[in-house]
């Protein structure tokens, strides 16, 4: 008998066996249920829920301030664009825009916190695959980005700077120079990044042809973000439905054709340039003035419902906002992008082997607490 | 489509869809039986093709629940959203869609563990989130729980 | 006293005209030993991982003190650092991976969550308030998240707390 009371041997003569909920490689505590032919995957089911913490329970007593903060513990690693959602979705209810400058200071932050969260991703997913040395080069450009995100924000992960009509403070006056620095470093170093892992026989033989989805199961499972542009959806919601702006910034959006683990991990390095040049671009150019717009102490949004999307590092988050006019709201829902990512893990693992399952997980990307809440 | 042509194509399959347009993306109410063919007809046919659900979800309105569903179309970039009213709160079914989008699938075993809305069909309903003995349906406002401390 | 005779080792040294002899109890040895080669268990639940993550690397490395040892599984660990909420669901399997921790053994609450729920205290039905309700902790590291620093202080904290153990007859801790 196995761990949940059933046979660990099929009828088939399928072996079953449980990876998590607590295993160093599911990022968390995902609790996969595997069936297996030898070491072939015949069957993975998630289990989910060992992190589920009701936080949209939590946000139905919480005012249209409050709330924001817990969305930050959702996606810890994208926690600046979670609040800029939450803080988009309000000011769409309010009907109000944040400020020039606030606007700016928003992509930038958003745009350090997908650096410093696919540095993260690159870190891990060499340490998955049994290099050790990603870890410490990415998470020396990531400390350079956690120390801007103190200096302004007041905190390294968990920030909390979004509020609705725009920032909660001004920018440090160091910020521009920091910023610029660290760019130059990160720079400098990402070439270090592709040698280092990139274009390694072992790590090609274990990405390359493993994990395949098709762009159309890709869209059906409601893929996004670099797991969906890797096999040829476009479906950057900065590009498709902008917002604070980002129409007016040049950027490509990363696509790949490959649908495999290797394109995934490709559409992810890439698009670190392409944050390094937004930030670039928008780093001298923050626009004077307010950094808030003005709102009541107590926001009351009107009557309906308000659907904000963004793209978040690893894809389309929306906040549904249902308001009856009270001061906090009726209901709230968070669309995950881990949540539907997962689902199609089953998919992609289906005849792979066991090994390949951490390949697969690893350049998902998962954060497992946004997919529970 | 435009969303007038959408409208049209909707109140010819049910006659008693309600529509509201004050908000960002047109709504289509409709009562739950009629879902499952309206759904498979909003994904094949080719004007529409309705392909990728982004949303799914259920709000509680204490006389009824609410199942909304968010549409859109990768090639004509329209974007709708459905709802079902379910008024029978104490045992609420609905058919399921996930035939027809795979990633209803996980959204509806969500929206089972939290709403207590059962999907027709469906090819594992089971609870999500929270452990199979769990008592109650969280998400709905009349859920009590005494080890719930509250403000 | 001289930094250069200022012992590491806990003990008494005494001069001898070619050396010296070293004395001390077998308690301050083991305990020197055990503290600072705590091996800790990889069990992060969610936001506070990160910040045990960025303890392990190379600006805070946290292999100064004798944790880098970090292992996947709960019989080769000296300590569980629970970094991130505990949930209902996960709390048996808590548990149960510290039952299967060979004695003795230690525990560090990292972050609000683990003290007391923290920011899941009001409203939620699902999270437990505080891990101390599973299992026995011996040092609570308040923030959310908590810094690398403070993290390496509660370390610390534990390795004098581990130095003043008497470790024969230690008894073990029950869970309130
Ligand atoms: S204490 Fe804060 S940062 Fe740590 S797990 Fe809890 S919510 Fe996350």
């Amino acid at each position: 008998m196995g761990l949940l009371g059933e046979d660990i041997v099929t009828e088939d003569g399928e072996f079953v066996i449980n990876m998590g909920p607590q295993h160093p490689s599911t990022h968390g505590v995902l609790h996969l249920k595997i069936w297996l032919d030898g070491e072939t995957i015949k069957r993975v089911q998630p289990h989910l829920g060992y992190i589920h913490r009701s936080i949209e329970k939590m946000s139905e007593n919480l005012s249209y301030r409050n709330f924001i903060f817990a969305t930050s513990r959702m996606d810890y690693l994208s926690a600046h664009i979670n609040n800029e959602a939450c803080a988009l979705c309000v000011e769409k209810g309010l009907q109000i825009e944040a400020t020039p400058r606030a606007q700016v200071i928003r992509i930038l932050m958003a745009e350090l916190t997908r650096l410093a969260s696919h540095q993260l991703w690159w870190g891990c997913t060499g340490l998955d695959l049994g290099a050790v040395t990603p870890f410490f080069y990415a998470f020396r450009e990531r400390e350079a980005i956690m120390g801007i995100m103190e200096e302004t924000c007041g905190a390294r992960l968990t920030m909390n700077y979004m509020v609705p009509g725009g920032v909660m403070y001004d920018i440090h006056p160091n910020f521009q120079n920091r910023v610029k620095e660290v760019m130059k470093q990160v720079k400098d170093n990402l070439h270090e990044y592709f040698e280092i892992l990139t274009g390694n026989v072992i790590f090609e033989n274990r990405t390359k042809g493993v994990g395949y989805i098709s762009a159309e199961d890709a869209i059906s499972y409601g893929c996004t973000g670099p797991v969906a542009r890797a096999s040829g959806v476009s479906c950057d919601i900065r590009k498709w439905f902008p917002y604070e702006g980002y129409d007016k910034v040049q950027f490509d959006e990363i696509l790949d054709t490959g649908g495999d683990c290797y394109a995934r991990y490709m559409v992810r390095m890439k698009e670190m340039l392409q944050s390094v040049s937004i930030i670039e671009q928008l780093i001298d150019n923050i626009p004077e003035g307010d950094f808030q717009a003005k709102t009541k102490n107590v926001i009351k949004l009107p009557k309906g419902e308000f659907y904000q999307r963004v793209e978040t590092a690893r894809g389309e988050l929306g906040v549904f906002i249902v308001s009856d006019g009270a001061a906090s709201p009726y209901r709230i829902k968070y669309r995950s992008p881990n949540f539907s990512n997962l689902s199609a893990i089953e998919h992609m693992a289906k005849g792979a082997k066991i090994g390949d399952l951490i390949a697969i997980m690893a350049t998902l990307d998962l954060v497992i607490p946004d997919i529970d809440r | 489509m435009t969303n007038e042509e959408i409208k049209l194509f909707i109140s010819a399959h049910i006659p008693a869809a309600i529509y509201e347009e004050t908000g960002e993306f047109l709504n289509a109410i409709i009562p739950s039986e009629e879902l499952l063919p309206i759904m498979k007809e909003m994904r094949s046919n080719r004007d529409l093709n309705f392909d990728y659900l982004f949303c799914l979800t259920c709000i509680d309105w204490k006389d009824h629940l609410m199942m909304v569903y968010h549409l859109t179309s990768k090639k004509h970039k329209h974007t709708l959203v459905i709802k079902a009213k379910i008024t029978d709160v104490n045992d609420p079914k609905i058919e399921t869609v996930s035939g027809i989008w795979k990633t209803a699938i996980f959204h509806e075993r969500e929206v089972y563990d939290l709403f207590g809305v059962t999907f027709l069909n469906h090819p594992d309903l089971r609870r999500l989130f929270l452990m199979d003995d769990w008592e109650g349906w969280p998400l709905r406002k009349n859920y009590v729980d005494e080890n719930m401390i509250e403000i | 006293m001289d930094v250069s005779e200022k012992l590491i080792f806990p003990g008494q040294k005494h001069e001898t005209a070619d050396g010296g002899i070293l004395i001390t109890k077998l308690d301050d040895a083991i305990n020197w030993a055990r503290a600072n080669s705590l091996w800790p268990l990889v069990f992060g639940t969610s936001c506070c991982a990160i910040e045990m993550m960025s303890a392990a690397d190379a600006k805070y490395d946290w292999s100064r003190f004798g944790f880098e040892v970090a292992r996947a599984t709960p019989r080769q660990a000296d300590l569980i650092i629970v970094a991130g909420t505990i949930v209902m669901k996960m709390a048996p399997v808590l548990k149960r991976l510290y039952d299967q921790m060979a004695d003795p053994k230690y525990v560090i609450a990292m972050g609000a969550c683990t003290i007391s729920g923290g920011p899941f205290f009001y409203n939620t039905y699902s999270v437990v308030k505080g891990v101390d309700h599973v299992i026995p902790v011996d040092v609570y590291v308040p923030g959310c998240p908590p810094r690398p620093e403070a993290l390496l202080h509660g370390m610390i904290a534990l390795q004098e707390k581990i130095k003043n153990e008497t470790y024969f007859g230690k008894k073990t801790k029950e869970a309130k």
